[in-house]
This record gives structure tokens, sequence and C-alpha cells, in this order.
């Protein structure tokens, strides 16, 4: 678990790629992406994964169905992810606290976070529904990590194994566009 | 109308040994009673996400029937899920919804557009292939083999009337016992 980052250092010229990131998806055995748009990813990530078969995309209407959703493939053995907005987060808090962290399933979100500012780590955002985030993921005792550059993308396999293997939670925070 | 307990007996009767339900408020505890079974899966959150629940069921175990009781109010709060299902087509899914007009488990109050809102006309625009309305028993029993004989997915209202107050003990569908218990039996069931 990421929690109470200092001000690391980070550029903002930065890269992330995409292509890194769904190569990691499909290494930790990722079977279903469940996904609403999310700006942050609609490019590098959700587009390309929209055009292959595998993982099967899976587009929800809001974002707890997809809750509901990777719970129920959690009892059958199959791993899935969950592709949003922090908006999309936020609104689905409570689909998560009942889901996710009191059934303690292995609900595995990654999280596109709007308008945060490259470079900058997410609680020293200017903009208040980026700041926010890590603070309720840690009021919620939710695992986090933030991937924002390209050597920051090694988390995502151990972040899902993890979570498969503790049976609980984790999020992923997509602080930039991938490429 | 039909009263809930008389349809989910007959609907029981029907419900082989392997299928998963996931029924929902009071029909959960009226069903636990008719069908005591590990492979009820009844740890389903609030807010109306049974029938998420049950597309990712589907969705992972195509080779097993996935039944969803829904509740009246608990589909209105998650009516995108309709056009979720049907768009992603899982042919093992039955979403049943028993309308009774009526948050039975929140004090009776009515639902929203109580006497207006069409739960099958709702399924048919989200693109469910195979809509029913049953709110006579009798056709009910006629029609339900062959409604789970065929292909999802299926979605089907069932009129009923309200029960009235009921003895609620929500442990029996949210403690870990229940969740542990289903996950043995599928996990067994798959050997």
């Amino acid at each position: 678990m990421q929690q109470g980052v200092s001000a690391d250092i980070r550029t903002p010229e930065g890269f992330l790629r995409g292509s890194s990131i769904i190569a990691e998806i499909k290494a930790s055995r990722i079977e279903f992406v469940l996904s609403v748009p999310d700006i942050t990813t609609s490019e590098g990530l959700l587009h390309p994964l929209s055009q292959g078969s595998a993982p099967r995309l899976i587009r929800v209407c809001k974002e707890d169905e997809g809750v509901g959703i990777c719970a129920g493939l959690s009892y059958t053995g199959r791993r899935s992810l969950l592709l949003i907005q922090q908006t999309g987060l936020l609104d689905s808090i409570n689909a998560v606290r009942g889901v996710a962290v009191e059934y303690a399933l292995p609900i595995c979100m990654m999280v596109g976070l709007l308008e945060k500012e490259p470079g900058i780590p997410p609680r020293q955002s200017r903009r208040y529904g980026v700041r926010i985030v890590e603070p309720i993921l840690d009021a919620m005792g939710i695992a986090y990590h933030e991937i924002e550059e390209e050597a920051d993308v090694a988390k995502i396999r151990p972040a899902i194994d993890d979570a498969y293997a503790q049976s609980r939670p984790v999020v992923l925070l997509i602080g930039r566009r991938p490429s | 109308m039909m009263k809930r307990e008389e349809c989910l007996k007959v609907l029981a009767r029907h419900v082989a040994d392997a299928d998963i339900v996931l029924p929902v408020y009071s029909a959960a505890f009226d069903w636990i009673d008719i069908r005591p079974h590990p492979l009820n899966y009844l740890s389903h959150g609030a807010m109306g996400l049974a029938s998420s629940h049950a597309l990712g069921l589907a969705l992972g175990r195509p080779d097993r029937r996935i039944i969803v009781l829904d509740g009246d109010g608990s589909l209105l709060m998650n009516l995108g899920s309709l056009v979720t299902i049907a768009a992603a087509a899982p042919p093992n899914l039955f979403h049943f919804v028993c309308h009774n007009g009526t948050y039975e488990a929140n004090g009776g109050h009515p639902i929203p557009g109580r006497d207006r809102v069409d739960f099958c006309g709702f399924a048919r625009s989200a693109g469910y292939p195979t809509v029913h309305e049953f709110s006579d028993l009798r056709i009910f029993e006629q029609q339900i083999g062959a409604l789970l004989s065929g292909p999802g997915p299926v979605f089907a209202d069932l009129k009923i009337t309200s029960s009235g107050p009921q003895e609620r003990d929500y442990s029996r569908l949210h403690g870990p016992h229940v969740r542990k218990a289903f996950r043995a039996a599928l996990a067994t069931a798959s050997l």
C-alpha cells in the first residue's frame, strides 16, 4: 500500500505507455475489463483494449455496476479489472465499501485522475477532486498505487496478484494520460 | 397478482441443484427457506447490484444457470444493468423481478412511479431478447419450465402482492459464513 506519499521527484515531461500497462494487465491474468470511459485513459488504454479480444471488454453504464460484476467474477476464479475515472470511484463509494471492503473481495480498480497535473502528487493537486482521492482511500483502508511514470507500471502485476492473494480491493491511480 | 411465496415455490421446483440463485431482500428471506442451498448467492450488498453480480457469475461460469430474483426498488436503482446485461448477452442469465411496487424492506413505501412503471418495457428497450410478465400463478407454473430451458438473457416481471412485515435477520444474507459456504460449494461443483 502506498500511503502518505511525499513530494517525490517527478518530471512533467515524464511519460507512460498505454501498451506497457496493457501488457501488465494481460500478464496479471485479467480476463475481463469493465469500463465506463475515462478521459485520462481513453486514448491510451480503453481504445486499444476495445480493439482486442482479450481481455474481454464489458462496457458498463455506471461504475458501481462494475463493482458488482467484478465481485461475481471473483467467485468464479476469473480475474477482472474495473477501468474508470475518479469521479466514478467517488460515485461508487458505497458499493466499494460494502462489496469490496466489507465482503473482502479482490476488486481491482484502475482509476484515471481527471485533471491531475503531471508531476504533482495527487495529494498536492490544486484540484479538490484529485486531492481528496488518496485520503478517502486511506480512510476506507484500501490499498492504492500511483502509476504516473513508465517505471510505475511494474507495480501493477504485484498489486493485482496481492489483491487476489489477500482477497481485498486495490486501486491503481493513473496520474497522466498514457500514450 | 401472485403471492411471492407461492410463486417462488413454483420456481424452486424448476431450479436444478447446480443453478446459482441471487434473491434480493424480501425475496431472499422467502427463498432461503424454500430452497436452502449453498449456491444461493446472498451477499450482493445493497443499492440494486444483484443483477450486476449475476452478470459477473454468468460470464465467469457459462456452464451454469444464473437466476436473479431482483426487487423492483432494487432494479430501479440499477436500471443501467439491463442495458449492460443485454449487451453482454449471457445465455445463462435469467432475470426475474419481484414486482410489488413497494420498498418492502424499508418500511413499505411505494416505489416511484408505482402505477406507471413498466419493467418489461425497460427490458425490451434495453435489448433483452426474451421478456415475460406473469401475474397468474397457474400460467407461471405452465411456462416457467420452458422459460428456464431456453436461452438467456431472459427477463420476467413477476407481479406479486406485498407480503407485509417479515422477521429479517440480515446476518443470514451478509454474514461471512454465507460467502464462505457459497465459495466452497462453487469450488466443489467445479471439480
